[in-house]
């Protein structure tokens, strides 16, 4: 319990100082929102006058009180593009992207675990061999390109889904789920690679322990063995690496959401950093960052659950 | 392995069903349509502060003014059924018509007029969002009539009637826009899409399609995807290589212009550029029709100054004709200036243009041929507003200068020197005093002349590399046809109609 009070006040802290560099690296970059939503109509006048509006001629620390104050109240100001509430603006996109992210994640269990286990029962087999290369080269593939990729085999070849015609989860939610299992399977292939790979690996580092030995020598069957022990014991790193992935995941997904025309978290986030869009820039990474802190939380938990004999 | 297999074989089943979901849309002639917008409305929905023409080209299908454009660039009557003006051009009468309706249902009243035409004049500390505003006296109403008195005549106020008209007890236009026009908002998702419904109640004509989705495609390259995979059923701005790519497909590419002067602007304050003849040298070196031929598949108009062919009135032809391409006159002139041996500058291009990016190449290798180095800098369309338009700190620039309303004024006003929107730091007393006398000419002949004289100006003083009038290419999906180019930046909805 003290473990966990203590992580989760690492985590306010982090996303403090999250929300301090967010705030201050924007009012270093070049760029102003009044010039930007004014765009070549801009003059002085105009200019001054929604600067005002926006708050922009407030002195920085105001506005960075002003706003952390309202970000612990859970409100996140209102965006310069869109004039309605951050919190309105992102709730759909972060469904969406978090949708996005969950698909890849359980795609990448259900094939990544059976896949390193079956590898490491067939190792050095010339099927182990095969797949292992392949491995490699997806593992080696970034998302973006798997993605395109995916696009013209399954899209433009095959037809089985419509590129760009993303429906919402909220007029179709299974037609959203079929048009997300492409993007999410690209966000999956590299994750599924690293995932098997280590599976493998720590399956096979525990077959060799002692104690497996002994169990074999005392007459247990393989199976039982194989799935009782050997595999409770090395999933533990797996799952470690499984939930650290999960940011890595949304993360991401940003960038997929983008080649498929998914909008979701990516597609405002870039947007808004184009159109300097502060209040939305600024809930957006906070609002990562918050992910990354949480997913690392629940592992570290999670480590703490499966295995007792570590102690922090 | 058979567990796996087994899961690869479910996994997939799965993925494919549920595509099947995904796909189905109505085919054929049916009342909706998805057009593809290149960028998203991030300005503003409230009509008065919108300022980019990709916003306005949309809100010109929910609102109208007293006046709007039709697509040969004349004013007709919209929510006005008539107006005079009074013989000292002082007093504009407007009769609005009995019928026309919000989309909110309401009938359009006197007092909105009124209410919308004082939102855009003097806020009282003399400022104004449309400046041409500052000039009114006073508004009045009697009885269904508008009237509105000027300080002194101005022969291009009628063009701003066309100023949106709103309901006088709104506030929140911004994220609900109600106008009288013919497609209604419904609703919007950010960086997704946005709803149109055909406005039933509408005065005039009604649109032909009843749904219309505007969907936000800014990733470029999918765009002919889009087209092709049945997602989109119309885009205004594609490219000629997309046009290529979509030949023999079920799309018909049509033609128009894209109506601005797609130019390299020179900051005329630094140097070398402060030189009228290094300018010129460069306008001698630089041949729009090797970059019409090379970058846009021969599509495109040359000109010659700050007009562009739409405005049939004040355009003059012979301006493209002045600099025909001649490297030995323009190395005469860089030696002249001082600069025999050449220079080098930047050319600072917003790298989500691809056509500006595509030109200012080619004008690269052009300008080689007098020694003179050109580097492409590109920035992001948001520094650029900021740097290079607001800050005007820049040697060189390429881009597309468009035309807010259907005046001269629009085009040629920017280049008085101390105007705010002189970004190229274009200084020139001949060329202020004609554009002052312009303002003041109320003789339509008259002012057209003084026009052209500036226009004369710019081309010889050779204030920026003129290029050209960008094609504008439309692919719409041989399901729908009557798509009609306007000469100002206007995408007209409710003409566009099911092809049976």
């Amino acid at each position: 319990m003290r473990y966990a009070l203590k992580k989760t006040a690492t985590m306010i802290i982090t996303l403090f100082f999250v929300s301090v560099l967010v705030f201050f690296s924007f009012s270093l970059i070049p760029g102003n929102p009044a010039i930007s939503k004014l765009g070549t109509e801009a003059t002085p006048e105009r200019i001054e006058a929604l600067s005002h509006e926006m708050g922009l001629d407030k002195p920085v620390a105001q506005r960075f009180t002003e706003w952390i104050f309202g970000v612990i109240r859970g409100d996140f100001g209102k965006s310069y593009s869109y004039s309605q509430s951050v919190t309105s603006l992102l709730s759909d996109k972060i469904k969406t992207t978090l949708l996005l992210s969950f698909m890849a994640i359980i795609i990448c269990t259900i094939i990544s675990i059976p896949l390193g286990i079956f590898m490491a029962r067939k190792s050095d087999s010339k099927l182990d061999i095969a797949l292992s290369t392949i491995n490699q080269i997806i593992m080696a593939v970034p998302s973006f390109f798997s993605g395109i990729i995916l696009t013209l085999i399954f899209g433009v070849a095959f037809k089985l889904f419509t590129p760009g015609a993303y429906v919402s989860y909220k007029t179709n939610f299974f037609g959203c789920l079929g048009y997300l299992f492409f993007p999410a399977l690209a966000i999956a292939l590299p994750k599924i690679s690293m995932v098997s790979k280590l599976l493998k690996d720590t399956v096979l580092k525990e077959s060799e322990k002692e104690y497996v030995r002994t169990a074999y020598s005392r007459g247990n069957r393989t199976k039982a063995v194989f799935y009782g022990h050997v595999l409770g014991n090395a999933l533990i790193p797996v799952i470690t690496f499984m939930g650290m992935t999960f940011a890595d995941i949304i993360a991401g997904s940003i960038i997929v959401e983008q080649v498929f025309s998914v909008p979701g978290l990516g597609r405002i986030l870039l947007s808004s950093i184009s159109g300097r869009d502060y209040p939305v820039i600024e809930a957006i990474i906070l609002l990562l960052a918050f992910f990354v802190v949480l997913s690392n939380l629940i592992v570290d938990l999670l480590y703490h659950k499966f295995d007792p004999r570590i102690h922090v | 392995m058979k567990r796996i297999i087994a899961l690869v074989l479910v996994s997939v089943t799965l993925a494919i069903a549920l595509c099947g979901c995904g796909g189905d849309k109505t085919e054929g002639g049916s009342s909706k349509i998805t057009i593809g917008i290149p960028q998203d409305l991030e300005d503003s929905l409230d009509p008065h502060e919108a300022v980019a023409a990709g916003t306005k080209e949309i809100l010109f299908n929910i609102f109208e003014g007293l006046l709007k454009a039709d697509s040969n660039g004349n004013l007709i009557p919209a929510v006005a059924k008539s107006y005079s003006v009074s013989e000292d051009a002082l007093t504009y009468t407007f009769t609005l018509r009995e019928d026309v309706k919000f989309h909110n249902g309401n009938t359009v009243t006197a007092d909105d007029v009124v209410y919308s035409i004082l939102r855009n004049a003097d806020d009282g500390s003399g400022n104004a969002l449309i400046s041409a505003f500052l000039n009114i006296d006073s508004v009045n109403v009697e009885g269904s009539d508008i009237v509105i008195t000027l300080k002194a005549p101005d022969p291009d106020f009628i063009q701003y009637m066309t100023l949106a008209i709103i309901p006088k007890d709104q506030s929140d236009t911004a994220t609900n826009p109600i106008g009288t026009g013919p497609y209604k908002y419904v609703s919007r998702s950010p960086q997704e899409n946005i709803v149109l419904k055909r406005f039933d109640e509408y005065w005039g004509e009604k649109a032909y399609i009843e749904d219309v989705t505007l969907k936000i495609c800014a990733n470029a390259d999918t765009i002919v995807m889009d087209l092709k995979g049945g997602s989109v059923d119309f885009f205004a701005r594609i490219t000629t290589a997309q046009a290529l790519q979509l030949e023999g497909s079920n799309f018909e590419i049509l033609e128009g212009t894209m109506n601005l002067v797609q130019a390299m602007y020179l900051n005329n304050a630094v140097e070398p550029f402060d030189d009228e003849r290094v300018r010129q040298a460069l306008s001698y070196a630089v041949d729009p029709d090797e970059i019409i031929e090379l970058s846009f598949d021969g599509k495109g108009t040359k000109i010659g100054s700050s007009m562009f062919p739409a405005f049939k009135k004040y355009y003059i032809p012979e301006t493209a004709d002045v600099y025909n391409v001649n490297i030995e006159k323009a190395k005469e002139l860089l030696a002249e200036a001082g600069y025999a041996d050449g220079f080098s500058f930047d050319i600072t291009v917003p790298s989500n243009y691809q056509p500006h990016i595509d030109t200012a190449q080619v004008i690269v290798e052009q300008l080689k041929k007098i020694g003179v180095t050109a580097n492409i800098k590109l920035i992001e369309w948001d520094s650029w507003l900021s740097d290079v338009y607001s800050g005007r700190d820049f040697e060189a620039t390429v881009i597309g200068v468009d035309a807010s309303t259907m005046t001269a004024r629009a085009m040629l006003e920017r280049f008085v020197s101390d105007s705010s929107k002189n970004f190229i730091n274009f200084s020139d007393p001949e060329y202020d005093e004609l554009i002052n006398k312009a303002l003041n000419t109320y003789d339509d002949e008259e002012q057209t002349k003084l026009y052209k004289e500036a226009e004369w100006i710019l081309t010889n003083k050779a204030a920026n590399v003129y290029i050209q009038d960008l094609a504008q290419l439309v692919a719409i999906n041989k399901n729908y046809t009557g798509y009609e180019f306007y000469p100002i930046y206007v995408l007209d909805i409710a003409k566009i109609k099911p092809a049976n």
